[in-house]
């Protein structure tokens, strides 16, 4: 079943590269390797920014049980907390060339806005959610509580350097690192590619790994995993579940702000992101399944693939066709993937 | 359930209910025109919508987040058939030029129909799955309208209430017409929705509400259920936004973006998730809270509008998660239980009836 879904996703996007009306922003895969293979990068690239946010989305829930609604505003206050970091230390203001900034001046950045959205994760979860573990809903409805209070606030305040006005949450950027800033020769179909998108998907990997060997290998990763299969069996063996909570939640929150670092250094941050962010993370997780590492991995890689390559090989039709409807095929995505399992590819039924 | 003697709480929501009808049938000799073409219309169409929100969890425990997303596709689709190519003119959308009551009857249709494919793809999730899959409906749809320009685009449909039916009339210099449209419609939708909870089929979908495996091992088919249920809140959210189009005379992805979604939500928490009348309560807060606090400034904190409705909305879920219907239930059981016992507590969902437009 699963392999049927696998090729009918897969071969979704490629139907494009063949036949049907035939004008795409590139040729097909046969004709056109070189930029098949860019969009293919770029997508993989993309699942691991997309794999950063949404694990730690994915780790809170699948613990906890907990829809953190916050997640995508987290997202968007580490996005400008590093922002304000970076011009600070670089003092450079708006714009700053990539030349300019050397490795630490872009992880330090990362570490203080994660640390800050850790910290935020673990007051909102200590004085809201600690008290009525078990009522989903209303935990759920909390979240979003707490994620419009954090968007509005973050609007009303960033980004505070480099504009006209203090506030109003304008489009800003982070910037690489300089060494990252060039083009790499892949020696392939001379394909050449931002050396910046593959640190990227790097990113992702180290996140993967880093989080595969905590869960997996570690004492609290043994207890988080007995949390998530049984949470009152785990208390009663004696293991103090709530600090086991508070940890979960703070490195969740903190993957939202290593994602926004990330994010905001390949594009930008800017309101609106939170939703975007909480969208993509939402998705990621339903199409993956809730709680499993492998699903927020798998999730990732097929929405990236859904996303980018319908923007890349939808027919050209005039202006406004059809490139925009690449929305169209992710809720197609989500629907087959539904429709076959709906607790998501890697997710365990109940 | 012995319906002759009456119990004094429900006698006591009656009268409520009636008194609130009346006020509000008499509607313009009452209020002014501020209250009437503002709040109280306002109130009355959200208050539509969100009925359609309480219904699916009231009685179908599944709460939507799709319910701004389908109002906004009936106003779209509405938007785009009846709009007419003006020379000239800057005008979005298909701008069909069709018959505005045809268009009425399509656009309601139609988004029954995408209600219930909603709800068949989500018919086989569950609680907070369900919370989460309507969400990211609501936000694709929302994308969809600021993506594809031939529907919309980022900049509003307007002009559309220049095109209503012949049978309804000029609504631009009539907004009382309008008022009094919004609240027969808001009447309907409550009888139907009191009636269809006592249809077998609202029976059976409380039973699956309640549990789901039972209910499948009695031979009911969960799933369909789930998505004519669906449909339905659909067919209910559809008619909230007509009546939204031919009130602001435009849409735009703003007015289904999840700004707009969780202020729907906020409306049905604050109203209270469990009981129908809940719906217009809470957007009647809502609406009263929004006109007359946006433009106050926080201190310390700064920040806008959404700032305190975030703060209340936390509030009253920490408080009170069933809002605001919730606060009377528990205060008449105290005020018995004061005045010494009394017949246990009837169920809070169809303990209660014609409370409709419960708002003022």
């Amino acid at each position: 079943m699963f392999a049927i879904l696998y090729v009918l996703v897969i071969a979704e996007p490629d139907d494009g590269t063949g036949g049907g009306w035939r004008t795409t922003n590139f040729g097909s895969a046969l004709d056109d390797p070189g930029g098949f293979l860019q969009v293919l990068l770029d997508a993989l690239t993309f699942a691991g920014l997309l794999f950063i946010v949404a694990s730690g989305f994915s780790l809170i829930f699948g613990l906890m049980r907990v829809v953190n609604m916050a997640h995508g505003s987290f997202y968007l206050l580490a996005g400008y907390i590093a922002y304000e970091v970076q011009q600070s230390m670089t003092g450079e203001g708006f714009s700053i060339p990539g030349s300019e900034v050397n490795t630490w001046e872009w992880v330090f950045p990362m570490i203080v806005a994660a640390a800050c959205v850790a910290l935020l994760g673990l007051i909102v979860q200590q004085l809201l959610l600690s008290w009525n573990q078990g009522e989903d809903l209303r935990q759920a409805l909390i979240t979003i509580a707490v994620s419009v209070i954090i968007a509005d606030q973050v609007i009303a305040h960033f980004p505070r350097t480099g504009v006209f006005e203090v506030g109003g949450g304008n489009a800003v950027s982070m910037t690489w690192p300089g060494w990252t800033e060039r083009f790499v020769d892949l020696r392939l179909w001379g394909v050449q590619y931002s050396l910046a998108r593959l640190v990227m998907l790097a990113l992702g990997v180290v996140v993967g790994i880093l989080l595969y060997l905590w869960l997996y290998r570690t004492k609290t990763g043994m207890v988080i995993r007995a949390g998530v299969d049984d949470r009152q069996m785990t208390s009663a063996l004696g293991i103090n579940i709530q600090k086991t909570f508070a940890i979960a939640f703070v490195v969740g929150a903190a993957l939202a702000g290593v994602g926004a670092v990330v994010g905001s250094s390949q594009g930008n941050i800017a309101s609106g992101q939170d939703t975007q962010w909480l969208l993509n993370s939402l998705i990621v997780v339903i199409i993956g399944g809730m709680g499993s590492l492998l699903g927020a991995a798998a999730g990732s890689l097929l929405y990236a693939l859904v996303l980018t390559f319908s923007a890349s090989y939808l027919p050209i039709i005039g202006t406004e066709c059809c490139t925009n409807y690449s929305i169209v095929i992710t809720f197609a995505l989500l629907a087959i993937v539904l429709a076959f399992r709906p607790q998501g590819l890697f997710g365990r039924a109940g | 359930m012995s319906s002759l003697a009456l119990d004094p709480k429900v006698a006591v929501e009656r009268v409520v209910g009636v008194g609130v009808l009346v006020l509000l049938a008499a509607g313009p000799a009452v209020f002014n025109d501020y209250w009437i073409s503002t709040i109280l219309t306002q109130t009355l169409f959200f208050g539509i919508a969100a009925s359609s929100l309480v219904f699916l969890y009231a009685y179908g425990g599944m709460i939507s987040l799709a319910q701004t997303a389908l109002m906004g596709i009936s106003a779209y689709l509405l938007g785009n058939m009846v709009t007419q190519r003006v020379p000239g003119g800057e005008t979005k959308g298909l701008t069909l030029g069709w018959d505005p009551t045809l268009a009425l009857v399509l656009a309601i249709v139609i988004t029954t129909l995408i209600g219930l494919v909603f709800g068949a793809v989500a018919s086989r999730s569950l609680g907070i799955y369900f919370l989460m899959l309507t969400l990211t409906y609501a936000v694709i749809a929302n994308y969809f309208f600021g993506q594809v320009t031939q529907f919309g685009g980022f900049s509003p449909i307007a002009g559309i209430n220049q095109y209503t039916p012949g049978f309804v009339g000029d609504l631009i210099d009539h907004p009382d017409k309008l008022y009094y449209i919004a609240l027969g419609t808001a009447l309907c939708v409550y009888v139907v929705t009191r009636y269809l909870a006592r249809t077998p089929f609202g029976l059976s979908l409380q039973g699956i509400r309640d549990d789901p495996v039972r209910m499948t091992s009695l031979g009911y088919t969960v799933p369909l259920h789930r998505t004519l249920a669906f449909g339905y809140a659909a067919f209910v959210a559809s008619l909230a936004g007509i009546l939204l189009v031919w009130w602001d005379g435009q849409i735009a992805p703003g007015n289904i973006g999840i700004g707009a979604t969780i202020e729907l939500l906020v409306m049905c928490v604050i109203g209270g998730l469990a009981r129908i009348e809940g719906a217009w309560l809470g957007a009647f807060a809502f609406i009263v809270i929004n006109n007359y606090v946006r433009d106050v400034e926080l201190p310390v904190v700064g920040g806008s509008f959404n700032t305190i409705i975030g703060l209340i909305f936390l509030v009253i879920v920490l408080v009170s998660p069933d809002g605001l219907m919730g606060i009377w239930d528990r205060l008449w059981g105290a005020i018995r239980r004061g005045g010494g016992g009394g017949r246990p507590e009837p169920a809070a969902v169809g303990a209660s009836t014609a409370r409709e437009a419960g708002s003022s």
